[in-house]
């Protein structure tokens, strides 16, 4: 066969797929079935389906945990600092205690951390060393979490047993680990922001004879401020979810830590340690502190909302 | 009667990498005047007037030869301070860009960059700057309001509030009433000529009869080439140069 009648055979094969395509519409519309319905009943059923599961899992947290929760009374449940569940003692407050400690002891250095390296990011490094920065920031966000808790039983730990004291497991090392761990939030999220400030607010400050390290201070950071806050209130719902790496360096006691030195167990390594062996009230004074921690989400969430609305209404254009 | 002549521009080219967009321009701007710039899109008038106060420098990859007098001291030169040079030579863009601010603190950023803290003396500088930008009877009552919530015009007028607050000498303009309605751009223009008392005005349109109503002086810019340049009269009505003529008349641009 030579090329020529290849060509012919290519063409008519073309005009008969065609055809075949015209008639089949024709066909679906001469019967009345619609394609682009079932596509959209497809579609709607898939999203129907994801807020039907959003809805039972948090249905069913509420149902194992609430009741609990009302029987110990939520002031004792949250604040009592004697966890021992197998004698009946359900209080949550040393674990609460370790979460907001370790949170916020990693929201400390990774905020002015991750805020710095955004900012240089945008404004003062070349393109491409930007663009690769994006990808490091990426590959950092992609790590398995037990690889950094593995990192720092490793590494962190030893360091802190030798140079600052204490057995290593500490309130520090799960902040060190946290905070590497939220920096890719931090800094994606308030990148992304600070790039969306229009240029004319940085040539206008110029203009006005402001140099460019005010013309960020004072200018693009409080235009991008909306989106800033929601980067730090982001990282913070994802250092108080995490689990593995905080439960592989924390030490898990069930104390209030008194200093950064001393080990202390989050809310989310209680349910993780102790879910294996629960029964009864037990178990659902674990669901109950999935409960909180539920609830602590969902207002992070919220403020988050809240903080991108008055961005919108403020911000010019 | 000897009219000084404020800024000098002497051979001035600028280069973008390998495009050249101005081609050796000399231009002598007179104190407490309105010059104005006109030309064709692309023909270099933005870029001549961002070369007064070296914006041009921000776009990676511009040169510039020749020199720029202001006062008859180099603007190009190791100890020219930029910041300096540009507290003396304030500048209005097309887009009126309002910083997401309240019109006070719009108004007060420039001082307070430069270092004035006393309240009482920025209450004072916001309130004439405002004064004088004949924007104070519409906004004095609500300093704290956010700029953006102003309309076109007054934002464009806040601009330039907060460009009197630096106490400039010189206003550069680039096509400041593009972005504006009809009643915003008269009003606009009232206040450039009210300016010109106290400052001296280059200013970029697109509009011709703009550029015939509001100034002393014009120059005609083409493909990065200062044409002609003389008393706006002169110019509008009796052109020397013949690429003149054609684009005054509407012939092309």
């Amino acid at each position: 066969m030579n090329n020529r009648t290849q060509e012919i055979t290519v063409g008519t094969m073309d005009a008969a797929k065609l055809l075949a395509i015209r008639s089949f519409t024709r066909k679906n519309s001469t019967l009345g079935f619609n394609r682009d319905k079932l596509v959209e009943t497809i579609l709607m059923l898939n999203a129907a389906i994801f807020i039907l599961a959003i809805a039972a899992i948090s249905l069913f947290i509420l149902i194992r945990g609430l009741p609990l929760i009302f029987k110990v009374g939520i002031t004792d449940f949250l604040l009592q600092l004697e966890w021992n569940p197998t004698a009946g003692s359900f209080g949550i407050g040393t674990m609460l205690a370790g979460t907001l400690a370790v949170t916020l002891t990693a929201l400390l250095w990774a905020v002015p951390m991750g805020l710095a390296t955004s900012i240089f990011m945008v404004e003062l490094a070349p393109p491409r060393i930007g663009t690769l920065m994006g990808s490091l920031v990426e590959l950092l966000a992609g790590i398995p979490s037990v690889v950094y808790g593995f990192f720092g039983l490793i590494v962190i730990i030893p360091f802190i047993r030798n140079y600052l004291g204490g057995s290593g497991l500490s309130v520090l090392a799960g902040a060190i680990v946290l905070g590497v761990m939220i920096l890719p939030t931090i800094i994606n999220i308030s990148r992304d922001a600070i790039a969306a400030v229009p240029l004319d607010y940085k040539v206008g400050s110029l203009a006005l004879g402001a140099s460019h390290y005010q013309s960020i201070r004072r200018v693009i950071l409080p235009a991008a401020r909306s989106g800033i806050i929601t980067a730090i209130i982001l990282g913070m719902g994802r250092a108080i979810g995490e689990t593995m790496a905080v439960v592989m360096v924390t030490g898990n006691s069930t104390i209030i830590p008194h200093s950064i030195l001393s080990p202390t167990r989050t809310m989310t390594s209680n349910i993780v340690l102790e879910m294996g062996y629960a029964s009864g009230d037990h178990q659902a004074a674990l669901f109950a502190t999935g409960v909180v921690l539920f609830i602590f989400i969902v207002i992070l969430n919220l403020v988050v909302n809240l903080t991108l609305k008055a961005g919108k209404n403020y911000g010019a254009n | 009667m000897n009219p000084k002549i404020k800024i000098k521009t002497s051979d001035i080219s600028v280069f973008y990498k390998d495009f050249q967009a101005l081609h050796g321009i000399n231009m002598d701007i007179q104190e407490h005047k309105v010059t104005a710039l006109i030309g064709p899109s692309g023909c270099g008038k933005s870029t001549f007037l961002r070369s007064i106060n070296r914006l041009n420098e921000l776009i990676a990859g511009t040169v510039i030869r020749g020199q720029i007098y202001i006062d008859a001291s180099p603007v190009y030169c190791k100890e020219m301070d930029v910041v300096a040079l540009r507290k003396q030579v304030g500048m209005v863009f097309q887009k009126p860009s309002v910083f997401p601010m309240s019109i006070y603190e719009n108004v007060a950023y420039g001082p307070r960059i430069h270092g004035i803290k006393n309240r009482e003396q920025l209450d004072e500088i916001v309130e004439n700057s405002l004064k004088a930008a004949n924007l104070w009877g519409e906004v004095g009552e609500r300093l704290n309001a956010p700029a953006a919530g102003l309309s076109g015009g007054q934002q464009q007028r806040l601009v330039i509030a907060r460009v009197l607050a630096v106490e400039p000498q010189v206003i550069l303009m680039d096509e400041p009433a593009s972005a504006l309605d009809p009643i915003s751009t008269a009003r606009l223009e009232e206040l450039i000529g009210e300016l010109k008392k106290n400052y001296t005005i280059v200013i970029v349109t697109h509009n011709m009869q703009q550029a015939a109503r509001i100034s002393d002086y014009t120059g005609f810019f083409l493909n990065g080439e200062l044409v002609e340049f003389s008393a706006t009269n002169e110019l509008f009505v009796n052109p020397r140069d013949q690429r003149t003529e054609d684009y005054i008349t509407g012939r092309f641009g």
